[in-house]
């Protein structure tokens, strides 16, 4: 699965030690044009989504790109939320994102940490289907899934249903495994000496010391659930369980064309949906690429 | 059972086994299962029945597989992930090391920079598809822009240009992950043969071709097997940004096919071998590209 693969490398991108030659004057400032250039690139669609959700009346015109006192107005989300009920729909996205994170905690963590630290029959198997894992696109998957969980299981428009096929998040395993892995043996062998188990060694030495990086690990599995279109939209046909994503996506498909202003409810409804992820994004982003996971995965 | 004798039929740690059976009963009912009953269905004639009511389920042999091959509209799909990889890989690999070698230096901004290009990673497709429906539709700021030079019929809807929008979405949406990929990748180009090309006389385009380009290499192959897997995974897109697959099935892709046949047509059998068939391709094309892009 595509969404599960990516995390995994980006594992490798720690702080980058500026190693390449101090650039000269016009290099500098081809260096600055380009960046700058991509990132507005980057950030421009995002602005737009503000600026067009809060139009009273859509301008696709240039001077719609800048906020006109005239034609500003928060009807949209307002229209937005009489569609979909943003409060339900965030609220169901919440507990799939949150049941996935505790899911990938409780059991990743478990797993990662007897895969890296313990020794035990059967741990090869173990970690080589975790990597086999990785490369079967999730949507092979789709299909049997469905026929298992909506028609035999009956499990349609249910939180479980939702949550079953990723409630533990292999790539965070795989993230787990990694950091335990650096941690140096002897503190493992000491705390035994002590008489501590292994459930207390976990608890008490592996998580805290390598708590940035599992930080990192729990911002991923966030995004996976949070963003995910396909699987609950599979699953959910009544709009009260489904989550923002698919609400979302449904009113796109289907009913926007009954809105007065169809593009300022959809970019309303897209800036609640985008908000949550990107602001945790920001609030961590520098413990995101600082914690240097980067041995585990460069390899 | 002495202590010993456990040891030597679990292991040093046989509370390890308890620690992993969560994950390893995951595996086995979330994905082992499903994969096995994936294959099973594509070669049996399966439908969708009633809970609990016994059906009959013959072998058909390999009659899916053909029909799936021979279906119009799935062979269009696999052009269409073909157009998506031709526009989608070049422009993710140029774009993403140049973007990465320009961050890999002491410049101020960078970390609102590095951030900037990766905030279209972390956002929903589903949120960030309606602000490019709004960009690139008839009239859309696009458009605008353009003027005169406005394709017609408009990007989404076009036959030509439906594909490539999608492509070009996709890329600029995971652009900023391969920025991260290929900065992590610099970091492991010696220093030294920046010096020796510079002490040869080389011009900064040079040593970036001769000494850049391959130091990155494994990254590269990475980012090739990457695309040919959203390529095969691609259904938000097509679903949403072109209404279905549209014009006509011009952009539609296998997991749109597979979930137009097997959930809105019922019939899962066909999905089935239509997965089967866009998993093999993707492990062929992904060590191909492997084969190809580290041979010496």
């Amino acid at each position: 699965m595509a969404v599960e693969t990516i995390p995994v490398e980006l594992a490798a991108a720690d702080d980058a030690p500026r190693r390449e030659a101090p650039s000269t004057g016009r290099g500098r400032r081809i260096r600055l044009a380009v960046l700058f250039l991509g990132a507005f690139v980057f950030l421009f669609p995002f602005y737009y989504m503000l600026i067009g959700s809060l139009q009273a009346d859509p301008d696709p015109g240039l001077a719609g790109a800048l906020p006109n006192p005239g034609n500003l107005t928060l009807d949209n989300y307002t229209q937005i939320n009489d569609q979909l009920s943003l409060g339900r729909a965030l609220l169901n996205s919440g507990v799939f994102t949150g049941a996935v994170i505790l899911g990938t905690v409780v059991f990743g963590l478990l797993a990662g940490y007897a895969l890296a630290v313990l020794s035990f029959r059967g741990k090869g198997m173990v970690f080589a289907s975790l990597l086999l894992v990785q490369v079967v696109p999730f949507q092979l998957l789709t299909i049997p899934l469905y026929v298992l969980i909506v028609r035999d299981y009956g499990l349609a428009d249910s939180y479980l249903g939702m949550i079953l096929p990723f409630a533990i998040n292999s790539t965070a395993v795989f993230v787990f495994r990694q950091f335990f892995l650096q941690l140096p043996r002897e503190l493992f062998d000491a705390a035994r000496i002590d008489g501590a188990s292994e459930l207390k060694i976990l608890l008490r030495i592996a998580v805290p010391l390598s708590k940035p990086a599992l930080l990192t690990a729990v911002l991923l599995t966030f995004i996976g659930p949070w963003n995910e279109f396909l699987w609950p939209f599979l699953v959910t046909k009544e709009q009260d369980i489904q989550p923002l994503a698919v609400s979302l996506a449904n009113y796109i498909s289907t009913v926007s064309g009954r809105a007065s202003n169809p593009f300022g409810a959809i970019l309303a409804g897209a800036c609640v949906l985008a908000a949550p992820a990107v602001a945790l994004f920001v609030v961590f982003q520098r413990r995101f690429v600082q914690s240097n996971l980067g041995s585990g995965v460069k390899g | 059972m002495s202590a010993t004798l456990a040891k030597r039929a679990l292991g040093r740690h046989p509370l390890g086994i308890g620690f992993v059976a969560p994950y390893v009963l995951f595996l086995a009912a979330l994905f082992a299962y499903p994969l096995g009953y994936a294959v099973w269905m594509s070669v049996h004639d399966f439908f969708f029945a009633a809970p609990g009511a016994i059906v009959e389920r013959p072998f058909v042999g390999l009659d899916n597989f053909s029909a799936v091959l021979s279906d119009d509209r799935v062979q269009r799909s696999f052009l269409n992930i073909g157009i998506f990889l031709v526009i989608n890989v070049p422009l993710t690999v140029v774009l993403s090391l140049v973007l990465a070698t320009a961050l890999n230096a002491a410049i101020p901004w960078r970390g609102f920079l590095r951030g900037s290009f990766y905030v279209p990673y972390v956002t929903a497709s589903v949120a960030v598809v309606g602000v490019w429906l709004f960009l690139f539709n008839r009239t859309g700021l696009v458009n605008q822009i353009l003027g005169p030079l406005a394709p017609e019929p408009s990007w989404l809807v076009s036959e030509w240009l439906a594909m490539p929008t999608i492509a070009l979405y996709v890329s600029w949406k995971q652009l900023g992950f391969f920025v991260l990929l290929y900065l992590a990748a610099l970091q492991n180009v010696q220093k030294e043969l920046y010096e020796a090309a510079a002490v040869d006389g080389a011009s900064r385009f040079r040593a970036f071709m001769n000494v850049t380009v391959p130091g990155v290499r494994p990254a590269t192959t990475l980012v090739v097997v990457l695309a040919i897997i959203t390529g095969a995974n691609l259904f938000t897109e097509p679903y949403l940004l072109t209404g279905g697959g549209g014009p006509d099935g011009a952009s539609a892709s296998p997991v749109l096919a597979m979930y137009q046949h097997g959930i809105e047509q019922g019939e899962p059998d066909f999905a089935a071998a239509l997965g089967v068939i866009l998993v093999a391709m993707v492990l062929v094309l992904s060590l191909a590209s492997r084969k190809f892009l580290e041979r010496d």
